[in-house]
């Protein structure tokens, strides 16, 4: 699951698209964290808790994602990743 | 002696300095200026206090008669070792005694003075403020219990000194002239700070008691230290009079006194003649039993002296400036007060004639001191008057300032030693002292003080006589307002009986009281000789004639010479200009530009240089970033785990 997020994010084009890669690998870590820490440490809660905090950061860091691309879709009218190299020097 | 009234010396004159520093700028000119002067009239009253107290008070006097050196206060400020103490204190004893009636009357004098002469003047509450510094400064220094509380106290002189002297700050001529005179003295002060470490190495001591009451000690101290065939105390004691030179403007490091004649005229009267400039003679005279023992050191503060004498009194007799005649003359007299320090002993601690040089000097500083301010005031009333320093300005001046006319010529006949005004006591005691120590020296003395009576009435005639006032733009001089002529007056009432005092009872060597005795001889030869000198200055100047200018044809080279003070001016620039800046300053501003710049200059343009060729690697190709960014993990990744395994 963290391959295809990653394949994702590297091929696609559209950062809508990069976007959902990211919270695929984000899910993929998530999944990772609870069943780890069920195997490796049955009596402990700490990679629940871990997942539960990742998860709260993730859907805030996909608010600000999303906000930035609605700006980005304003000025260029296209969300297209490579297209984005305005800001280097 | 309770703590108050001597601590409130010393903290008045500070206060005022910071609260009309302060606040001065929210008040008025005269509000300012009158209370500068409240607060001077109560230091004053205190200093008048605790000096008359101290000199007839029998508790301070031992059962033999011996004035005791007491110590009011001495708080201790910073400590380096068990010995070496620096402390801040106030030293009661007959020459701090002295000095504190010396700078408080003339400091307080001047203060009423200024009232007049800086009236409308920009500036004038900073002015007052300064002066205040300065008294401070300059009672700090006189009651110091420690030599290193008079290095401080003496740095403040010089830094109030370069304030004053530049307090007409848009004047580009008095901005060079602060800067010359706190660059030669502060040059001179090298050589003070260097003695006094030499010393205070030594001894284990700054305290000035424990160094003078037991001079034996001291040379005990120094046994067998010696550095290029002199004894490492003369070395000492040398640099400390450097330091003094420094100040009190002797040969060669006289260059900044005339200069500093650019500040206001009262400044001059209270610091470049009465006050500050006596600071080196001063320092001298707190360690004399020192400079009794060395002859080497002693030696060397009369060649020194009687030759910066004769050479400021020949360059005060063609001079036009009145204020720099003025200056010359002081440099003069303060040449005397040191000759007279160092005729006071033989050397190996044998003192000469009951001291009697010693005695003489602090007299003819205390004489000198009132006759000098009250000529300096006086030549600040006709500046008032003609606005020019030129006697050229002048001429005639008799008939419309009597009151000047007459303080001007009491000061004249005292300073050239006419009986009965003060210099001629003072005076005589030194030509005594003299003659007992050398007749050779006793003679160029002698001859010193007859030029002395020369340009003091060269410059009186042509101020008051020689022809009619030239009136310009009829524009009529007037006499001085009210405030400046108290003090002319009060001053020239001292000046004229002051000489009757029977100083001995105050202030001796070896602080017992000394009955002075004029020497018929040499009074009435010096007294014969000065009337002389006045009765050539009274030929050639009184009418306009021609002889000065046939005289000055007779020796042309010796009058350029003399006008232009020898050319020492320019020796100093030729040396600093030409050899210092060229030979040291440009090779280092070279250095400094090219390598030390140049190497951190190089370091950025490297850098930039860097920069520039890397930054095509930010394509802004989010995605090439990830490429990489993995691929750099995965590698780092296989790294770890081979690692592990191996």
């Amino acid at each position: 699951m963290f391959c295809c997020g990653v394949y994702g994010f590297i091929t696609r084009k559209n950062m809508i698209a990069i976007l959902i890669s990211l919270e695929l690998m984000l899910n993929a870590v998530d999944i990772n964290f609870a069943l780890f820490n069920r195997y490796l440490y049955p009596g402990h809660m700490e990679g629940m808790f871990f997942t539960l905090f990742a998860i709260a950061i993730a859907a805030a860091e996909t608010a600000l994602a999303i906000a930035i691309i609605i700006n980005i879709f304003r000025v260029t009218r296209n969300v297209d990743v490579q297209g984005l190299d305005k800001m280097k020097l | 002696m309770s703590i108050v009234i001597p601590l409130l010396i010393l903290v008045l004159p500070l206060f005022m300095f910071l609260f009309l520093g302060l606040a001065g700028c929210k008040m008025s000119h005269k509000l300012a200026g009158w209370l500068g002067c409240l607060g001077m009239g109560t230091t004053t009253v205190l200093a008048y206090i605790t000096a008359l107290t101290y000199y007839y008070n029998p508790e301070f006097t031992s059962a033999a008669g011996e004035r005791l050196q007491v110590v009011i206060f001495n708080q201790t400020w910073l400590q380096f070792t068990d010995y070496l103490v620096i402390k801040l204190g106030f030293l009661l004893d007959p020459i701090s005694a002295l000095l504190l009636i010396v700078i408080t009357t003339i400091s307080f004098m001047v203060h009423i003075y200024s009232l007049g002469y800086m009236e409308g003047e920009k500036g004038f509450q900073r002015y007052y403020a300064f002066l205040a510094l300065f008294t401070f400064s300059m009672l700090g220094l006189v009651v110091a219990t420690n030599i290193f509380q008079m290095y401080i106290f003496w740095e403040l002189v010089g830094a109030s000194s370069y304030l004053l002297i530049g307090f007409y700050y848009t004047k580009h001529s008095a901005v060079s002239a602060s800067k010359k005179a706190f660059i030669v003295t502060r040059f001179a002060d090298l050589g003070f700070l260097l003695g006094i470490l030499i010393l205070s190495y030594y001894t284990q001591t700054f305290n000035f008691i424990d160094m003078t009451n037991n001079p034996g000690g001291v040379l005990m101290c120094f046994e067998g230290a010696t550095f290029m065939g002199c004894s490492l105390l003369t070395w000492a004691l040398i640099l400390i009079f450097v330091g003094g030179m420094g100040k009190s403007a002797m040969m060669p490091l006289h260059i900044w006194l005339p200069d500093a004649m650019e500040g206001p005229t009262p400044v001059s009267a209270l610091i470049h003649a009465a006050t500050m400039v006596v600071a080196g003679v001063y320092l001298v005279a707190r360690m004399f039993p020192l400079y009794a023992l060395e002859w080497n050191a002693s030696t060397f503060i009369v060649v020194v002296g009687a030759i910066t004498a004769f050479y400021a009194a020949m360059v005060a007799c063609t001079q036009i400036d009145i204020k720099r005649i003025l200056a010359f003359s002081t440099i003069s007299q303060i040449a005397f007060m040191m000759v007279s320090l160092g005729v006071a002993s033989e050397g190996e601690g044998i003192i000469l004639h009951h001291g009697v040089g010693y005695m003489a000097s602090m007299f003819h500083l205390f004489t000198h001191a009132m006759f000098k301010a009250l000529l300096f005031l006086c030549a600040g009333a006709l500046i008032h008057a003609v606005h020019s320093n030129d006697y050229t300005h002048m001429h005639g001046m008799w008939r419309y300032m009597p009151v000047t006319h007459i303080t001007c010529l009491i000061g004249c006949l005292a300073i050239a030693g006419i009986w009965p005004f003060s210099g001629f006591f003072s005076k005589d005691e030194i030509l005594a002292a003299c003659y007992s120590w050398s007749p050779m020296v006793g003679a160029w003395m002698s001859m010193v003080a007859a030029l002395t009576a020369f340009y003091m009435f060269r410059m009186y005639f042509l101020i008051f006589w020689w022809k009619e006032h030239p009136i310009h733009h009829g524009h009529v001089p007037h006499e001085a307002p009210l405030p400046m002529r108290i003090p002319l007056i009060f001053l020239a009432a001292v000046s004229c009986c002051c000489g009757f005092l029977h100083f001995g009872h105050f202030v001796s060597w070896n602080r017992m009281p000394y009955d002075i005795h004029i020497e018929l001889g040499i009074a009435l030869s010096s007294v014969g000789i000065a009337l002389c000198a006045i009765f050539i200055a009274w030929k050639m100047y009184f009418k306009e004639n021609d002889l000065p200018v046939k005289m000055k044809n007779m020796l042309p080279r010796l009058w350029d010479w003399c006008y232009h003070r020898f050319y020492w001016d320019e020796l100093y620039m030729f040396v600093t200009h030409k050899i210092i800046f060229n030979g040291i300053c440009r090779p280092i501003a070279w250095f400094d530009r090219h390598i030390i710049d140049g190497t951190m200059n190089g370091f950025a343009i490297v850098t930039n240089k860097c920069s520039y060729a890397i930054r095509g690697l930010q394509s802004g190709q989010v995605q090439m970033y990830v490429w990489i960014y993995l691929i750099g993990a995965l590698i780092l990744g296989a790294i770890g785990v081979l690692f592990l395994l191996g």
